[in-house]
């Protein structure tokens, strides 16, 4: 079954189209990454999964429909939405109890051995910690659920390097087994696309790719092109292209390998510069 | 795992996430009145013991002279009747200082969580709109007054220590058993307890548009609260002046004071009418003993418009928990 299942998703705000007409399925044990440029519909896509927005369509999470199911839902669905939304006058100790006390799948003992490795004290306010302790702490409340799905909304937005990878690690390490499904956001693709099994991308309320990094893999090409095979390459329509060192690296969709070979040395491109070259055009 | 047993203790631990958020107003702030009340009454009686004009100081309404005067002749009923009437002057501070906590706790209750986005935490945990709503109401309507009630009975007791330290001094042991009265004591706090619920039904429409408003506004909760009232009442009167027929008096009474004023404590005793009114206020332990009755308190049950606004009330909450399911952005 799938984790999420929609079709015909669709949002719309006044003339604004958020989401149009999308189909998804993830499947669980996958880490996804939902990628996409601001204004592009990510956050509409996750309220309306988390069941904290009205949507036209069909939509089912974990056989369940999030608008009429919300609080079943949530025994099974955890979410970081953002940075630092924790209430700043909960003391650390009483978050603790509170979500040991409301959910059922949470285990104290997790919660404590994640804090333990931090500088956070149970005695603390959220607004005695940093903004990285505010996320340490958010996730070891998060992690510490037994959900099985995850959704992450640009969580280590404005933290520092250190504190990012930390959050992805523990993520991966701690958290992560076939059974839990992960729904990421961010703007910081390059940090998380070694751990994402999926990509999603969208652009103008729409899904423009939806593949596993594999298939990213077998299907995305980028070519460092001499001058004089430039136009070859142009013939065989690149996704993308952009000049360096008087050379051009083009991106291909779906060409043959030993076609490509021919033009010049050919590279693996980064989730990056897929996401540049398949979002072009949008704030133009 | 029970259910039942789950959904009763989460509501037990919404109540108490209240509580840890507002314990500055729900807590210190009674706490904080009644040792100033308590500090009010050590300087009032130092001042009555070392003042040439004693006789003028009151204390909550209560001539001190007058009681220790009572005392000294032994005369039981007049020291109770001032005693109760220094009671409950004293308490009033406590009542006003409950009714601003609590207009502001509701007013902030469903905007404050918004403005700072944590809703989105509290909406990350399996807790219903229709709880986390309820938790509120109850903390307003329920739990804060009880908690008023229980600063009232601590002022009580502390003054009426000071009180009996001062005619010790004054008087000597045999004043105790004069000033202090258990049956009259506990008779005292049940009534104050007991007209909790009844404060709590009469409370209804102002719990409701202040949730409402803090449910559904985007910004500034305590402007639409308050200026979209008077301004209906303001064009209301406005145009009464080109109609014979008088809609406005009706609306500030009955819309207007409800929704806005209604959490003010026994504030529905100036609408009973009772059939034995005490003729004037001369007598000021028969209008006190009149106004906190099992008597009055029935009578309010007996009045329709109770029961109108509680059901206006109920109305708007269902409304709030409504806004509460989606509107979660603010421009704070």
């Amino acid at each position: 079954m799938s984790v999420v299942q929609a079709r015909n998703l669709s949002k719309r705000y006044g003339a604004t189209v958020a989401l149009d007409r999308v189909d998804l399925d993830i499947q669980p044990g996958r880490i996804v990454g939902l990628v996409g440029p601001n204004g592009a519909g990510k956050t509409t896509a996750l309220k309306a999964i988390l069941g904290l927005a009205e949507f036209d369509g069909e939509l089912s999470v974990l056989g369940m429909n999030p608008r009429t199911q919300r609080t079943e839902l949530m025994q099974q669905v955890s979410f970081i939405a953002d940075v630092a939304v924790l209430p700043r006058w909960l003391r650390v100790g009483d978050a603790v109890d509170f979500v040991g006390g409301v959910h059922p799948r949470f285990s104290r003992e997790k919660c404590q051995a994640f804090l333990a490795r931090t500088k956070i004290q149970p005695t603390q306010r959220v607004r005695e910690l940093s903004k990285g302790m505010i996320v340490q702490l958010h996730l070891a409340l998060i992690m510490a659920i037994d959900a099985k799905l995850l959704i992450l909304d640009e969580p280590t937005l404005g933290l520092d390097i250190l504190y990012r990878k930390d959050f992805y690690n523990s993520l991966l390490s701690d958290y992560f087994d076939h059974e839990k499904t992960i729904l990421v956001t961010t703007h910081q693709i390059e940090e998380i696309e070694h751990i994402l099994t999926d990509l999603l991308f969208i652009k103008e309320g729409k899904i423009v790719l939806n593949a596993t990094m594999d298939d990213v893999g077998e299907r995305f090409a980028e070519v460092l092109v001499n001058p004089d095979k430039a136009d070859s390459a142009r013939a065989l329509k690149p996704l993308y292209e952009r000049q360096i060192f008087g050379k051009s690296i083009f991106l291909f969709d779906g060409i043959e390998r030993s076609r490509l070979a021919e033009l010049g040395e050919i590279h693996k491109p980064s989730v990056a510069d897929l996401f540049v070259a398949t979002m072009k055009g949008t704030y133009a | 795992m029970n259910t039942n047993v789950m959904s009763s203790n989460k509501f037990a631990w919404l109540l108490k996430r209240e509580f840890w958020e507002y314990r500055g107003g729900f807590f210190m702030a009674p706490l904080i009145t009644t040792l100033v009340m308590l500090a009010i009454t050590v300087l009032v009686l130092l001042s009555a013991e070392f003042s040439a004009h004693r006789h003028g100081i009151q204390l909550g309404g209560m001539n001190i002279d007058q009681v220790i005067e009572h005392v000294g002749e032994g005369d039981y009923t007049k020291v109770h009747s001032a005693i109760d009437i220094g009671l409950m002057g004293m308490s009033a501070p406590i009542g006003i200082v409950f009714c601003f906590v609590v207009f502001f706790y509701l007013l902030g209750a469903l905007y404050n969580d918004r403005a700072d986005r944590s809703v989105l935490f509290w909406k990350s945990l399996p807790l219903s709109d229709i709880e986390t709503v309820l938790a509120k109401v109850v903390m307003a309507a329920l739990i804060a007054p009880l908690l008023a009630v229980a600063a009232m009975i601590v002022l009580h007791l502390g003054f009426l220590i000071l009180l009996s330290l001062y005619s010790l001094f004054r008087i000597g042991v045999h004043a105790l058993p004069l000033l202090w009265s258990p049956t009259h004591l506990v008779a005292l706090w049940l009534k104050l307890i007991v007209a909790i619920p009844v404060n709590a039904l009469w409370a209804l429409p102002t719990i409701g548009w202040l949730l409402l408003c803090s449910s559904y506004v985007r910004s500034k909760p305590f402007l639409w609260a308050v200026l979209m009232p008077v301004l209906t009442g303001v064009i209301i009167s406005w145009v009464n002046l080109l109609q014979s027929f008088s809609l406005s008096g009706w609306y500030w009474q009955n819309i207007f004071g409800r929704v806005l004023f209604s959490i003010v404590p026994f504030s529905w005793l100036r609408r009973i009418t009772l059939t034995d009114t005490p003729d004037s206020a001369d007598d000021d332990l028969r209008v006190l003993n009149h106004v906190l009755s099992l008597d009055s308190i029935s009578a309010a049950l007996a009045m329709p418009s109770l029961w109108i606004g509680a059901a206006a009330g109920v109305a708007m909450i269902a409304a709030a928990i409504w806004f509460r399911r989606s509107r979660i952005e603010s421009y704070a």
